[in-house]
């Protein structure tokens, strides 16, 4: 009840809501029940695509609650979000048993195809749903805190903070190119053939997914309310602006930042697990430095520090990747680097600043 | 090596007597078939395939025809051809796009033609490595000892019985102690294959602590076999005493290979530790000013592509003005307005690295350009057998020193120096005293952009030259700075070379990949118990959060 | 308010109109898609590529077209992100309704489009050299299987050349793990012992090469004939040249054969030092034919510089393009499953003045060239397989993959059939 309270506050995550609730019932019914040739039907494409976006919207949140709520600038985001991402696609993996091109019933076909004997100890218990998901929140969550708790502890703040992050994200992606880790290299994981049951190539299973991810969207949107509207929000505000204050006052700032920062890891992670599925692979590349930029990018753009933003900022930048490399595949990257440059000199608090500058001068 | 039939050989020392210091089995050389067997071969090197084209080498050799060596000399260099129209066999020299040709049986001009027409006579390594081989018998009489003793060196590696005799006679007449030297290897070496047990340890004496590799395999080789158990023993030390030398110069290798990795780290962070570490700018386009500083070397030498060696040098001060020049634009249009907003400096610089990247692939396209290497940068020092310097790192390294030292001076002793520290440490205070900080900040910007320009000059260098070539550098770049300690110059340099030299020890246990990987947990953890790096300052950067 | 009403109706029935006549003109051409990434660490090599096409699709347009209709190319940017690649495969396919789509650089994107192509039933032509072990009903492998390059090649440094101690070093991925793998099968198939052979992997991009060349020319000096089987990608193999040139390694003391390095490659490379140093490939633009110089001559032209080169995955999709023409014509139709049966047995010209023929299993027959490289960046061929070879999606080396072979012909239909079970795994 007290969520509905602080909803009513925030008029653009009341609209961002309730466009979300909307496109989940919408979307899926234009695909599924609509025909093809009607004006209102909405491809699987698109739906795949909007998919895809919301998991990056949810990603965002993520980064938006670390940044914008607490100051710390992640840069490594992605590591989790992949990590998520990673443990659901072994749970993928597992269930095409022996339908891969070996037919071995155990081992992925990337295994066989390397001569490995035996399923190295850390692929056990993923053919179960439930392990997989509770990996899916307990690894980016354990990763998070043991980083984190050695970090916070000893200070380490700022750019500093930053940069660590990244290597964290670069050591890892290091890591999962070896064909040794046993992660699939560089091709990752993929040819995924069903999840729970549901063959991943029908566009029933497509629409589950898109609810689900809408679902998790909306559940991420409002618990990350519920934090920063809550006294403990308050004080994460206090950190991000004077951290020393409020550790003179008598605060343990170093719990509150790692309970943030794990919490936020797990929102990544459960945004990467709902995107494999979705878009069919997981490789090494999630980890990359760059794609963890490009996260905070989006949260730029929509605006730091407002929930809703950070899904506008998403939504909008993947929205503008995926019409340029079409429109204009030779230049987009111009267009890209400007939409940054430009966002971050003119409106500094993102696009839906602007929105709310409109309506504080109204 | 293989040696060829005695005939060819003799045939070949006639064909050299006016040089020839010493003779032996001179074969009269038979004049009259001499014409038909040098076309035979012709027409064969033309036809054949590569066996066939061996027998031809072999025929044309022999022929003691003074065309030969003309002959040789070019299918070596590539100089051979033949009309596709006649199939006559022609020599070429360029001219322009279209080549001028000699006819190889005449020696008659024949004009230029477009090259198309002509077809290469090909060889492959197998004959190349035959005629480099006849080469090196007749470069053991070359007056320069430096070839003499390759000369040596190459037969030394595989010799037999008849290569061995020949170098023993070569003894007497050497006046260089080098080759001296060499030639008295070859024949212990020669020797430890005597039937006689105290020729074999007398041999074994002289190869104490020789550390060329030949002397090496033949010790094993010798041990395989050896029965006599005084030889065997004396092997043995001989051996152990070479193979702890050995590890000894593997070890002064590896620190070297450090070093130069590590000065490449120190080159490419060097400027960052500027913009990032004096004035608290967190410039993800600092990689995009390393590739610019590579393309502008590309240009220059495009420009002057006869004297690469100067183009190299000229492209220092021009990478340095033209990134330098970059980097004021980009502080003076985006990051002026964001000071005091590090974490947003980066995304912004983040937008213009993408810019530029996408910038040279349009202007450059997304090929790697070929920066070429001037011959005085490139081969290798030569310590001792197991010992070289690559000559184009040891070039950097010494750069990076002097860069580092360069820039050191700079911001120590100028006027510029002490108004961007004064800046750096407190910049009201250094604004009521009087000192312009918006052109400081400009200034200091410009310096670290202009060092990114330097440092892709050396990194053309040693690496692709393309539009990914910053994004590669600049997370090391990062680690760099932040191990060494943010607005450190003596922190980069020290941590720049400690990462380089740790990473090239770590490698061999663990493979590359994994060497790095351990690297960034190891400056994960450093920071942790370090949060401020190495050589920790007070300035901006290390108040800013 | 009016007004606006007003807008909103026409505007709705502009949009209509311009839905329908795009719809129209769909009607007129056949799309051709095109999915090669021009931006991102894929665009060096894959530019080149999106260029081939658009030349090749423009000469057939030239030519007539194909079915009486003009051919128009799609090109998107999947920008060398690989889940991105999917999502263009998808959008490829179902937004733009193309007959057939040419793409693919890296075993990563093919293996994040594959499912895509599968489900959608449409067809992709790959162009470039791979590990094998992969056979798709919607896949043609236009490109070089390992045996279409690395046995030969290997067998050839061992008869020509003598070589009796091998280094096999590359890139830590899926295609040169495989291919080493099948090597160092073979090597000890032919009697090579475990000592002989050194692997060394390195990571994408490496490019400080020091102790690894190092490494190499101290295996290379006992007193063996060495040679280095490279499966060194991209980026990597600059630098590694670069190493090998000063550290004095040249072509008759250790010389090194290279899958991955063509023409394209060494245009960024100062190749006076490596003179000597081997390629294995399918295609060099040295190939003296007359369909190949009239190929350089139309590039050329097209791309309005007479410095460019070719290479040989610029060759494989001139191939696949003309087996599709060709295929599309004899089925009368673009029907993505009636190409399918068709285009098997279709024989168009390579360019090195054969022909290659598309065969049951997707792959095609090439002839297998061993090219030296000369100072001016190009390769000499030094020898060359007497006739066509057959691409082998699974390689009879790895036990993984020996019992199983593939054939798309319909009793079959299958691209994994393992012999000893009977079973055609994976299948629906």
């Amino acid at each position: 009840m007290i969520i509905l309270r602080y909803l009513k506050k925030d008029t653009g995550g009341m609209i961002t809501l309730s466009l979300l609730a909307l496109i989940t019932v919408i979307v899926p019914i234009c695909n599924l029940l609509v025909p093809e040739t009607s004006g209102l039907h909405v491809s699987t494409f698109t739906m795949t695509l909007l998919g895809k976006y919301l998991c990056y919207g949810l990603l965002a949140i993520a980064v938006d609650l670390v940044w914008g709520y607490l100051g710390i600038l992640s840069l490594g985001h992605g590591a989790f979000f992949a990590l998520g991402g990673y443990a659901m696609g072994m749970y993928l993996m597992r269930q095409i048993g022996s339908r891969g091109v070996y037919g071995n019933p155990l081992l992925p076909d990337f295994m066989v195809f390397l001569n490995w004997q035996h399923l190295p100890w850390f692929w056990h218990g993923f053919q179960w749903f439930w392990f997989a998901m509770l990996m899916v929140i307990l690894v980016p969550g354990l990763l998070a805190a043991i980083f984190g708790w050695f970090a916070f502890r000893s200070r380490v703040t700022g750019v500093y903070l930053s940069i660590m992050t990244q290597a964290l994200t670069y050591a890892l992606l290091l890591a999962f190119y070896r064909n040794e880790m046993g992660f699939g290299g560089n091709n990752g994981l993929t040819d995924f053939k069903d999840i729970l049951g549901f063959s991943l190539q029908t566009d029933a299973t497509r629409a589950g997914l898109f609810i689900a991810s809408a679902l998790a969207l909306g559940f991420g949107y409002l618990s990350c309310l519920y934090i920063t509207r809550s006294r403990l929000g308050k004080l994460c505000t206090a950190i991000r602006d004077q951290e020393d204050r409020v550790r003179f006052i008598g605060y343990r700032v170093e719990n509150i930042k790692l309970w943030i920062f794990t919490f936020s890891a797990i929102l990544a992670g459960i945004a990467g697990a709902l995107y494999v599925p979705q878009v069919g692979i997981i490789n090494p590349n999630e980890f990359s430095p760059l794609a963890s930029i490009e996260m905070v990018v989006w949260v730029a753009v929509g605006g730091r520090a407002t929930l809703y933003g950070a899904v506008a900022g998403a939504l909008l930048v993947n929205y503008a990747k995926s019409y340029l490399t079409v429109a204009m595949p030779d230049a987009w990257l111009f267009a890209l680097g400007s939409l940054f440059v430009l966002v971050t000199l003119l409106l500094p608090r993102g696009i839906t600043g602007l929105l709310r500058k409109k309506e504080a001068s109204r | 090596m293989i040696l060829l039939s005695s005939r060819w050989r003799s045939c070949l020392l006639c064909f050299l007597t006016i040089m020839s210091l010493v003779s032996f089995g001179v074969a009269p050389c038979p004049a009259s078939e001499d014409t038909t067997l040098f076309e035979q071969g012709a027409h064969q090197l033309v036809h054949g395939n590569f066996r066939q084209k061996e027998a031809a080498i072999a025929k044309i050799n022999a022929t003691n025809d003074p065309r030969a060596e003309k002959l040789l000399r070019a299918l070596l260099g590539g100089k051979l051809y033949r009309v596709k129209k006649d199939n006559n066999l022609v020599y070429i020299t360029k001219k322009g796009s279209r080549v001028s040709i000699t006819d190889v049986l005449s020696g008659k001009e024949l004009g230029t033609v477009k090259k198309r027409t002509l077809k290469k006579i090909t060889i492959n390594n197998k004959l190349r490595s035959k005629l480099r081989e006849e080469l090196a018998l007749l470069a053991l009489r070359s007056p320069d000892p430096d070839k003499r003793l390759a000369a040596v060196n190459k037969l030394m590696s595989s010799l037999s019985p008849e290569s061995a005799k020949i170098l023993e006679k070569l003894i007497t007449t050497e006046t260089n102690s080098k080759v001296r030297q060499g030639l008295l290897t070859a024949r212990a070496i020669a020797n430890l294959r005597d039937t006689d047990d105290a020729k074999r340890l007398q041999a074994l004496t002289e190869l104490q602590g020789n550390l060329n590799p030949a002397v090496k395999n033949e010790l094993t080789r010798l041990l395989g076999e050896e029965k006599n158990k005084d030889v065997r023993q004396k092997a043995e030390a001989v051996l152990s005493s070479i193979e702890s030398k050995i590890a000894f110069y593997g070890l002064v290798e590896k620190i070297f290979f450090g070093l130069s990795l590590g000065s490449v780290l120190v080159l490419a962070a060097i400027g960052l530790a500027i913009t990032f570490g004096v004035i608290g700018v967190i410039n993800m386009a600092h990689g995009e000013l390393i590739m610019l500083g590579a393309y502008t070397t590309y240009v220059i030498q495009q420009l002057m592509p006869n004297s690469i060696g100067l183009a190299l040098l000229l492209a220092i001060p021009a990478a340095f003005v033209i990134s330098g020049l970059a980097g004021i634009l980009i502080e003076r249009t985006v990051i002026r307005f964001l000071y005091g907003r590090p974490l947003e400096t980066l995304l912004a610089t983040f937008g213009i690295s993408l810019i530029l990247q996408q910038s040279v692939r349009t202007i450059f396209s997304p090929l790697n350009r070929s920066v070429a290497t001037p011959a005085w940068m490139s081969g290798s020092l030569q310590l001792n057998p197991v010992l070289s310097l690559t000559i184009n790192r040891l070039t950097i390294l010494v750069f990076a020193l002097l860069v580092f030292a360069g820039l050191y001076m700079l911001l120590k002793k100028s006027s510029l120096g002490l108004q961007v520290r004064a800046v750096a440490q407190n910049r009201s205070m250094a604004r009521a005293m009087g000192i312009r900080a918006a052109k400081v900040d400009a200034l200091t910007f410009g310096l670290g952009s202009g060092i990114a320009g330097i440092a892709g000059v050396a990194l053309s260098q040693l690496t692709n030259v393309g539009p990914n070539l910053g994004q590669s550098y600049i997370i090391d770049s990062f680690m760099v700075v932040v191990f060494g300690g943010v607005g450190n110059l003596w922190g980069t340099l020290v941590g720049g070379l400690t990462l380089g030299v740790a990473n090239k020890f770590l490698e061999p246990w663990t493979g590359a990949v994994l060497a790095k990987i351990l690297i960034l947990v190891f400056i994960i953890l450093f920071i942790q118990k370090r949060p401020q790096g190495l050589f920790p300052q007070k300035g901006r950067a290390g108040a800013a959060s | 308010m009016r007004g606006k009403f007003t807008y909103l109706v026409l505007a709705v029935i502009m949009a209509a109109g311009s839905l329908t006549a795009g719809h129209a003109l769909a009607g007129e051409t056949i799309k051709v898609g095109i999915l090669h990434s021009l931006s991102g660490t894929m665009a060096i090599s894959e530019t080149t590529l999106k260029d081939t096409m658009l030349m090749l699709i423009d000469e057939q347009n030239k030519k007539g077209g194909l079915l009486g209709k003009k051919l128009e190319a799609v090109v998107v940017d999947p920008a060398s992100d690989w889940p991105l690649f999917a999502e263009k495969a998808r959008e490829l396919i179902t937004k733009d309704k193309v007959a057939a789509v040419f793409g693919c650089w890296t075993s990563v994107s093919r293996k994040s489009v594959l499912p895509v192509f599968e489900e959608l039933n449409s067809l992709l032509f790959y162009p470039v050299q791979y590990e094998g072990e992969e056979s798709s009903r919607n896949v043609f492998y236009t490109g070089a299987a390992p045996n279409q390059q690395a046995i030969p090649a290997v067998d050839y440094l061992m008869n020509e050349l003598g070589v009796k101690r091998w280094v096999l070093a590359g890139t830590d991925y899926v295609y040169p793990r495989t291919t080493n793998k099948i090597l160092a099968a073979y090597l000890k198939a032919k009697g090579v012992a475990d000592k002989d052979i050194m692997i060394n992997y390195t990571p994408f991009g490496h490019s400080d090469w020091q102790s690894i060349v190092a490494k190499i020319k101290k295996f290379g000096s006992a007193g063996k004939k060495t040679a280095v089987v490279s499966t060194i990608n991209g980026d990597a193999n600059v630098p590694f040249y670069k190493e090998l040139g000063n550290q004095g390694i040249t072509a008759d003391t250790i010389p090194v054969i290279a899958f991955s390095v063509g023409e394209e490659e060494l245009s960024g490379i100062d190749t006076k030092p490596l003179v000597g140093h081997l390629a294995a490939w399918n295609y060099f633009m040295s190939v003296d034919s007359e369909v190949n110089e009239a190929f350089i001559d139309s590039w050329h032209k097209f791309i309005k510089n007479d410095k460019r080169v070719t290479n040989d995955p610029m060759e494989a999709h001139y191939i696949g393009f003309n087996m599709w023409v060709k295929a599309v014509e004899k089925a009368g139709t673009t029907d993505p499953a009636a190409v399918q049966k068709a285009i098997i047995g279709v024989t168009v010209p390579n360019l090195s003045g054969g022909y290659s023929a598309m065969m049951p299993n997707h792959h095609i027959t090439k002839p297998v060239l061993i090219g030296e490289i000369q100072d001016d960046g190009q390769f000499e061929v030094v020898w060359q397989t007497p006739g066509l070879v057959a691409g082998d999606a699974w390689s009879d080396y790895l036990p993984g993959s020996k019992d199983l072979i593939s054939d798309w012909r319909t009793p079959l239909a299958c691209g994994n059939f393992n012999v000893k079970t009977g079973k055609c795994s994976g299948k629906k």
